[in-house]
């Protein structure tokens, strides 16, 4: 195993070639957002890291669940002592992958103790409503449609760090859960702490119709957003 | 000098959107570009080297999967390769091998034998016909570069 547990599955020379970063990375900078990025598609891993490194992140991408749990230390063999210190701010997984779905990870980060409060989201090719209801019903933070674009994931990021910014029309892009019908506008922001990160404390924070869609360019096709198809349906959260 | 650097602009200019325009690449190309910067000046060469790569291997495993003479066809061994192609090409902006994608996607669904190799032949002369395609626009930004100009931004709108 390399220095950093061999997890990052990009091959060195690619990684360098592309500027994306080194192998052996410095201890991780306590303000820095460190995500955890799985996709089994290569070219998928390389655009998804590049993505989240010009906003910023710390980024480890590996190329199954099981290589995420056991990044996590939630595998079955005995967690090495690093990881109590592990830092991880955000996973952001494929949802069709060999072997283990990214539901499948998804439900096993829920059940943990140590990552449970950590958001989870998943990105998929395919906009099918049932799939990305039981998602968000096991607790994903977020639903992306692939092909990812930088402004997802700069979306994505803004509600990661502590002080959230208010757009200029007030509206906080708060992006998963349905809103109550109607919207009233919002008073106040409130800090996405990862503590509060649970669906349920989502359920508090009000959004504008408007905020809720993705992008234009995120749209793959002529169909509606995801996240637009979910306010039509009766919360089914908790 | 200059005029060498401005009529290599604009060859590459006209080149890239006539790329998009015959729809060779979509919006999600232009994606890839926003990620480029002096930092990592060649990323979408990179990653589009990674895909034409992937290309190679998942069309190899369609043909073998479909190849008849070792026993019956698994299509959904063909539809699985199928699947990831459509998912990188997707992600590099390659249009017309994505739609290609689409279509093989249902033949291997509908476990139509002539269709998907009808299909596969297309992929493999398609993602190559991109690949010369995309060598000309990279040759055209690096004849820039050596004529000391910088590769203009293309507005594809």
């Amino acid at each position: 195993m390399s220095k950093d547990g061999g997890v990052s599955c990009l091959r060195r020379s690619e990684m360098i070639g592309i500027g994306i970063g080194e192998l052996e990375s410095p201890p991780l900078d306590s303000d820095q957002v460190h995500v955890l990025a799985v996709d089994d598609s290569l070219v998928d891993r390389i655009v998804i890291e590049r993505l989240l490194r010009i906003t910023s992140c710390k980024v480890t991408a590996v190329d199954s669940g099981w290589r995420a749990l056991e990044f996590l230390g939630l595998d079955d063999k005995k967690a090495a002592v690093e990881f109590d210190r592990l830092k991880v701010d955000l996973i952001i997984t494929d949802y069709c992958m060999p072997g283990m779905t990214g539901y499948e990870l998804l439900k096993k980060i829920k059940e943990s103790t140590s990552f449970k409060e950590v958001p989870v989201v998943i990105m998929s090719s395919e906009n099918v409503i049932t799939r990305i209801d039981r998602c968000l019903e096991e607790g994903a933070e977020d639903f992306l449609l692939k092909p990812v674009k930088l402004a997802d994931v700069k979306r994505l990021k803004n509600y990661l760090t502590k002080d959230v910014k208010v757009a200029a029309d007030g509206n906080k892009r708060k992006l998963t859960t349905p809103p109550p019908p109607p919207p009233p506008p919002l008073s106040s922001t409130s800090s996405m702490e990862s503590s509060d990160s649970t669906v349920e404390s989502l359920l508090s924070m009000v959004v504008d119709d408007d905020s809720l869609t993705l992008s234009p360019e995120s749209i793959a096709s002529p169909v509606d957003s995801p996240l637009r198809r979910r306010e039509m349906k009766s919360p089914g959260l908790d | 000098m200059d005029a060498l650097i401005a009529q290599l602009q604009r060859q590459f200019r006209d080149y890239t959107i006539s790329l998009y325009q015959q729809g060779f690449l979509d919006d999600q190309f232009t994606e890839l570009k926003k990620l480029q910067d002096d930092g990592s000046p060649d990323f979408v060469a990179e990653v589009l080297t990674l895909f034409f790569e992937d290309c190679v291997k998942l069309i190899s495993n369609m043909a073998r999967a479909l190849d008849k003479t070792t026993g019956t066809v698994d299509f959904s061994q063909v539809g699985a390769s199928v699947h990831q192609l459509k998912g990188s090409s997707s992600s590099v902006g390659a249009k017309r091998v994505k739609a290609l994608c689409v279509s093989f996607k249902e033949y291997c669904e509908a476990k139509n034998y002539e269709g998907c190799v009808r299909c596969l032949q297309q992929v493999d002369i398609e993602y190559k016909a991109l690949k010369t395609k995309l060598q000309d626009m990279f040759n055209l930004e690096k004849q820039i570069i050596q004529a000391g100009g910088r590769v203009p931004q293309v507005d594809i709108n």
